[in-house]
């Protein structure tokens, strides 16, 4: 109990002011709470009772009858599909983001303008959400996989671009002091400090951007009638609930595929 | 903006007190010094100014001409405008004016191809090695010739194979060449300093530059990395500018020592020079601080 | 002359001796390029005209940036759907956080025992693998189309998102501050509320910011595709049902200066941290 002896009368009061602090900054969060729930309608209530209904529904719908069975071809055929968007765009984006993120990244910038310049389009082009990008996209390319390509490709590159920048900032700022210290010219700095310095960690952030377009793949195709996102709509549409699920359990096993092969990659590659 | 912490001063500041006495056996004094007294000047510097902000200058006034073969000190206490100075001798970093002269031309003219040039006279090693980790030594020490090369040959690798002889010699000169074809993450500090060494001496260097080259390395290590590089100087006539931070280090490998205080010069003379009252205008005060911390 | 380099067929010195490691790396790289120049030709490009896609979407874009313009909403009644949106994300980023809090400390290793650790991870990973979309379907048809069902299944990815981050910010506190307080006999909720959390108030702010501005995209795509209203939807329905490039220009200039109001935020929050 020494502890407490040692607490002083100004301790209390800093102590009782934090407290003060904490449960006026409670009590703002849950305004903000009850505000925005009245704003969109949300009922706290409803929203409890439909996890457990939901989760049994989706469960209950598991036992997949001869019917479904049969359409697990066309089911697989659009997640490769759809999985194939996902990983092409991921690895073009990549590369058009290494290209921006050496000029973007100020340990490698040629000059100031093209510096802010590379960051400004990375960030239109990731603050325009996917969603958008779909919806405008669709009108002149139609229900195809190049809409599709395109739309996750402009998300894709404006991350990839930011995380780029990153890494090459973190990891090969005295390297690049170094050569260019040796009379070697821009493009030999670039190939031999930051290229094979900052190689590895790009390749991580490529597979977690392929993890993630996954599953903005099929939000893409929901909106624009391709892929697995479409098949997923247009059953839901049916009411044909085995079918939604034994699609979403075909994505799930997807991108578990996926996550599993990346991590092994990430372990014994990078 | 500080100079200094673009070196990762956290690494430096925190070992001073240890730094200073530092643990290096006594030896008898070094002969060779007092012939380098006539060597030829091949570097003028004259009146260098450098402010990184418009009220703080870095560096004031600075002149001293630099001898052919000669070991350099320049200690004082961080913050000083070390490590500026010696980024400026290869216009690393930019100085706001005065003039230098090397091999009868005004580097600070220079652009481009003739920049590049003059970089290759001049090699430098660092607190930090600034090696590229995930390639071999080899490869690491070819990078000095990139210099000598167009963009694609350098970018293909495409290194003579009198180049690759010559890299291997220097390589296994500083006694490192089982670690020829590891990657320069696999190695130890000092490993990774003499290999720093060999990338600046297959430029073919007049001088190389060494920002606090032991400064992150243990006794032993230090002495080795002194030690050769005193050794270039002397078998190779190759000029050794070294930042310090510890003095004895430097009154002990030196020819000449430059004290830096607050941006300005407040001594250029001989090790044997130094005295207890030159010591305090090159530290200050700080020294009484590092001193009984 | 050394024994230690090797030598080609020719009897020219090798510079690299790749080991296992960056012999695999670049497999996987050359590998990966094969596989995009092959994806491009297995992709299904049916009735594609690539021209007119082309130039069709360069008219689209410029009238959209160019020309801006609200024609069958209001100015007024889009910025009331950004609140909307903003509210939507508001609430699942609270709702999840709170959930996420109480599971990462299952979750973090020195905080909780490795079975309940592993399952709560298991648990996550396939949560996180079902699309926030297909989420927030599943639920809409326990609880209706709506803001109910788009609430909750964002809460789901926001609790896979934010258990991982939370849970790897406690595994880094000082492992001694724990033991201090564990050595004094205090209880873990003592110990959760007097080191865990003061500890690491900075990251779990900056990493909940960061998740708000996630969801506010994720909101953005839940009302153009899964009923939840607010500005997503007003974009899908200018840009699907009336064609009206200059509304969806409007509409994009608003989504996009909100979400760069909230990026910069979160990204001085993260250098705060």
């Amino acid at each position: 109990m020494e502890k407490t002896s040692s607490i002083h009368a100004s301790d209390i009061n800093i102590i009782r002011k934090k407290h003060m602090r904490l449960f006026i900054a409670g009590l703002i969060l849950l305004a903000l709470i009850v505000v925005t729930g009245t704003i969109t309608n949300y009922n706290h209530i409803d929203g409890l009772v439909s996890v457990p209904a939901a989760l049994q529904w989706l469960f209950a719908n598991m036992y997949f009858s001869g019917s479904t069975l049969s359409r697990l071809p066309t089911v697989l055929r659009l997640l490769w599909e759809t999985v194939l968007i996902s990983i092409v765009s991921t690895t073009t984006a990549a590369f058009f983001a290494m290209l921006f993120a050496i000029v973007g990244s100020k340990r490698t910038s040629v000059n100031g303008f093209l510096m802010y310049f590379a960051k400004l389009v990375a960030s239109i082009s990731r603050n325009i959400p996917v969603v958008a990008w779909a919806l405008i996209l669709v009108l002149s390319f139609g229900t195809n996989a190049a809409t599709g390509f395109l739309a996750l490709f402009f998300g894709t590159f404006g991350f990839l671009v930011r995380a780029f920048i990153e890494t090459i900032d973190e990891t090969s700022g005295d390297t690049v002091e170094a050569l260019k210290a040796t009379g070697a010219t821009y493009p030999q700095v670039i190939s031999k400090a930051v290229i094979p310095e900052s190689m590895p960690q790009m390749f991580s952030w490529v597979l977690f951007m392929i993890e993630t377009n996954i599953r903005s793949a099929t939000l893409v195709g929901l909106l624009t009638g391709t892929g697995i996102g479409y098949l997923f709509d247009l059953y839901y549409k049916q009411l044909n609930y085995e079918m939604v699920s034994l699609i979403t359990l075909a994505i799930v096993v997807a991108v578990l595929a996926i996550e599993v092969v990346s991590n092994w990659i990430r372990r014994e590659i990078l | 903006m500080n100079v200094e912490t673009l070196t990762r001063p956290e690494q430096t500041t925190g070992k001073k007190t240890q730094e200073v006495v530092f643990p290096f056996p006594e030896e008898k004094a070094d002969d060779t010094r007092q012939a380098d007294r006539n060597k030829p000047v091949i570097m003028e510097i004259s009146n260098i100014d450098k402010s990184y902000s418009a009220n703080k200058k870095v560096l004031k006034d600075i002149s001293f001409d630099i001898r052919k073969g000669e070991v350099l000190s320049i200690i004082g206490p961080s913050g000083a405008g070390k490590s500026t100075l010696l980024r400026i001798i290869n216009r690393m970093i930019e100085p706001n004016s005065g003039s230098i002269r090397f091999q009868d031309k005004d580097t600070l003219n220079m652009k481009g191809r003739s920049l590049r040039n003059m970089r290759t006279d001049i090699g430098m090693i660092f607190q930090h090695y600034n090696l590229v980790d995930r390639l071999s030594v080899f490869e690491n020490v070819l990078h000095g010739r990139l210099g000598y090369k167009s963009s694609l040959q350098g970018i293909f690798s495409m290194y003579s194979e009198a180049e690759k002889e010559k890299a291997v010699e220097i390589i296994s000169e500083l006694g490192i060449e089982e670690q020829i074809y590891k990657r320069c993450d696999e190695l130890s500090g000092g490993q990774k300093q003499r290999v720093g060494i060999a990338r600046a001496l297959i430029q073919d260097p007049k001088i190389i530059l060494c920002d606090e080259p032991i400064a992150s390395l243990d006794p032993n290590s230090s002495k080795i990395i002194m030690e050769y590089l005193r050794r270039i100087s002397r078998e190779r006539d190759i000029t050794i500018i070294v930042n310090l931070h510890q003095l004895d280090v430097a009154k002990q490998y030196s020819d000449r020592i430059i004290g830096l205080n607050d941006g300005s010069i407040v001594f250029n003379d001989a090790p044997e020079a130094i005295t207890a009252e030159s010591i305090n205008r090159i530290y200050g005060s700080k020294l009484d601080e590092l001193i009984v911390e | 002359m050394s024994t230690y380099v090797d030598r080609n067929s020719k009897g020219n010195i090798k510079i690299s001796r790749p080991n296992k490691g960056q012999m695999r790396f670049r497999i996987l790289l050359i590998a990966t390029v094969l596989f995009t120049i092959a994806g491009f030709f297995m992709m299904d490009y049916k009735g594609l005209e690539l021209w007119p896609a082309i130039t069709g979407t360069i008219e689209n874009i410029k009238d959209m940036f160019l020309s801006p313009q609200f024609n069958q909403t209001t100015f007024g009644n889009a910025v009331w759907q950004v609140i909307v949106t903003l509210s939507l994300a508001f609430l699942s980023t609270v709702l999840g956080a709170v959930l996420s809090l109480f599971l990462a400390f299952g979750t973090a290793m020195n905080l909780s025992k490795p079975w309940l650790s592993n399952t709560i991870k298991a648990f996550i990973t396939v949560v996180r693998a079902v699309p926030t979309v297909l989420w927030v379907l599943i639920f809409a048809i326990a609880a209706g189309l709506g803001s109910v069902a788009a609430v909750i299944g964002m809460v789901f990815h926001s609790i896979a998102y934010l258990v991982k981050a939370y849970s790897e910010a406690f595994e880094e506190i000082d492992e001694g501050k724990i033991e201090a307080l564990r050595a004094t006999g205090s209880s873990y909720t003592h110990i959760l509320f007097h080191v865990v959390i003061p500890q690491t108030k900075s990251f779990l702010i900056a990493w909940t910011f960061l998740r708000f501005e996630i969801n506010f995209g994720v909101a953005v795509a839940m009302g153009a595709a899964a009923g939840a209203g607010g500005i997503g939807y007003e974009l899908f329905m200018s840009s699907g049902f009336y064609y009206d490039m200059n509304e969806v220009g409007a509409i994009t200039y608003m989504i996009l200066i909100v979400a760069i109001i909230l990026e910069v935020i979160a990204n001085k929050l993260k250098a705060a941290a």
